[in-house]
């Protein structure tokens, strides 16, 4: 049976059989993620009710379970208000160009050894580029929307993304340094060992800038002053309604598992396991990743249950001041340590 | 035509478009993001000459950066068309002699028998894991590092000089000294007073 299919499949042509491919991957790729996304929110209000001491949704389906399914639904029959006197193209644009990049970044994101869409030599930079665009859904949002809040949202997102971009950029600096490439398989490749090789020992503070520089990024609490609901209702978003709205949720959450994912490849081996022993080389490599990615997730949900939001200037002050130093700090610690002393064997 | 060319003319027909857009559309935050989309298609058809870095870091540079400043910028920017058509007349002469001196270089460049694409070898075609970035890093960090560190040096100055030009320091303003904060001790805030209970008399 299966080598009928073969050869049916060998019979296309060669562009069509790798356009086919390629559609495949990006299915197999966005339906998973659209999925996780979905339960993601639902993980993240029941983390948060039992952190509260409350129980969290519980009412659709079995414990809760069908409550992602009934929040997209509603999402989907509510009716897009189009505010009077609003950009209506811009408007509608906006939530696309938010969602868009963070999904096109998962192209290059090597899941196992051999699972990665495009493996690219570049793709750090690719990753860096993408994940830079994302502003652009929140600051076209608030300004084709026409309403003060919504703009002031946007300002405010505008300037917290570029500085934080910076750290981020910084931080990938050093890795890049250690790893001496680009290609994010191989830098997970040159973290093989058990987990005392991985890169976060040598480069913890990089670790540290990265992941915070990555909830700065996705606009989540502390730092989401674009959205701050206590202050400027609800941001950028303010005017959107129904699916709308639902893409900015969805790009949101997709970033996150985007930062928890690009954290553990970077810092935390990928897909390797923890000990190159046999127990624990039992478990496949894609459950190892989605184990680290899922604990990094926690804590952008742990974040946003217990620190109450920065005020703007803290922001500003903590992203140029005081992450932006370490960074340059250790980069050059890095190098010197590298080039000039014999210790140089504890980053490569 | 081949499915390269096909992606060459895409790109190029998109930017062109785009470009004529930024300067006659008349919106300004429209004229940004048109400037965007011509970055966008610039950095694809830089993939196209096989120089990912460099698209890849334009893309980063400006359109993540850049330009996401100058939408900052525009956007606040209280927009009066009619103001914006004025004085069309009055720069005419001067636009078009810098139109006219631009399309002169251009073309001195681009078709002299001495700058023509004949005269250069044709670039060799490069193996799946020949690496622009490394290369790039090479011919900076090595042949060129001098000129490099002078471009740094003279970004270090102008960005001080921006930064001393654009500070004001008012007396009245008031800021936050967080690691004065952090010091604060109850017993500099709070003074607690032992009192014998009054009673009534």
């Amino acid at each position: 049976m299966s080598a009928f299919f073969i050869s049916e499949w060998h019979r296309f042509p060669q562009w069509s059989r790798l356009a086919l491919g390629s559609l495949g991957g990006i299915i197999a790729i966005v339906v998973p993620l659209m999925i996780s996304v979905a339960y993601l929110t639902f993980a993240e209000r029941k983390l948060i009710g039992y952190m509260q001491a409350r129980i969290g949704p519980n009412r659709v389906g079995p414990r809760g379970w069908l409550q992602p399914i009934a929040d997209a639904l509603k999402l989907l029959l509510k009716e897009i208000i189009v505010p009077s006197s609003a950009n209506k193209y811009l408007f509608v644009l906006a939530p696309v160009l938010s969602i868009g990049p963070s999904l096109v970044a998962w192209a290059v994101i090597p899941f196992t050894d051999r699972l990665v869409l495009a493996n690219i030599n570049a793709s750090l930079l690719f990753i860096l580029a993408m994940t830079s665009m994302g502003v652009y859904g929140v600051v076209i949002a608030g300004w084709a929307s026409n309403s003060k809040y919504a703009f002031l949202g946007s300002m405010r997102s505008a300037a917290q993304i570029v500085a934080y971009e910076i750290a981020m950029g910084f931080a990938l600096v050093g890795v890049l340094m250690v790893a001496g490439t680009l290609n994010l398989r191989e830098i997970v490749l040159h973290q093989s060992g058990n987990f005392t090789h991985w890169y976060i020992w040598p480069l913890f503070p990089l670790f540290i800038v990265y992941f915070i520089s990555g909830v700065a990024e996705t606009n989540r609490s502390p730092f989401d002053v674009a959205e701050g609901e206590s202050e400027i209702v609800a941001g950028f978003h303010v005017e959107y309604s129904g699916m709308a709205f639902a893409v900015f949720f969805l790009a949101e959450y997709a970033n996150m598992i985007l930062i928890s994912a690009l954290t553990a490849i970077m810092f935390l081996g990928g897909w390797m396991a923890p000990f190159d022993v046999a127990p624990f080389t039992w478990i496949p490599p894609l459950a190892w990743f989605l184990l680290k990615v899922s604990g990094l997730l926690f804590f952008f949900v742990w974040f946003r249950a217990t620190f109450p939001r920065y005020r703007y200037d803290q922001i500003m002050r903590l992203g140029w001041k005081v992450l932006i130093p370490v960074t340059l700090v250790w980069i050059t610690l890095i190098g010197v340590v590298m080039f000039f002393t014999p210790w140089g064997h504890i980053f490569r | 035509m081949t499915f390269i060319q096909f992606v060459f003319y895409f790109f190029s027909a998109i930017l062109v478009f785009a470009a004529a857009m930024v300067i006659t559309i008349r919106n300004p935050v429209k004229a940004a993001l048109f400037l965007v989309l011509a970055f966008f298609s610039a950095a694809g058809l830089w993939v196209l000459l096989e120089a990912e870095f460099l698209a890849i870091v334009l893309v980063l540079v400006y359109v993540g950066a850049v330009m996401v400043l100058f939408l900052f910028v525009v956007m606040m920017l209280d927009i009066n068309l009619v103001r914006l058509r004025e004085g069309f007349g009055e720069y005419l002469p001067i636009g078009s002699i810098v139109a006219v001196l631009m399309v002169l270089e251009m073309g001195i460049i681009l078709g002299s028998r001495h700058f023509g694409l004949h005269r250069f070898p044709v670039p060799p075609g490069h193996t799946a894991d020949y690496s622009n970035t490394r290369e790039l890093g090479m011919q900076i960090y090595t042949v060129y590092v001098y000129p490099f560190e002078i471009a740094a040096l003279i970004l270090l100055v102008a960005i001080i000089a921006a930064i001393a030009l654009t500070m004001r320091k008012r007396p009245r303003t008031r800021y936050q000294d967080p690691a004065q904060q952090v010091r604060v001790r109850p017993e500099d805030r709070v003074r607690i007073v032992k009192m014998a209970a009054e009673k009534k008399a």
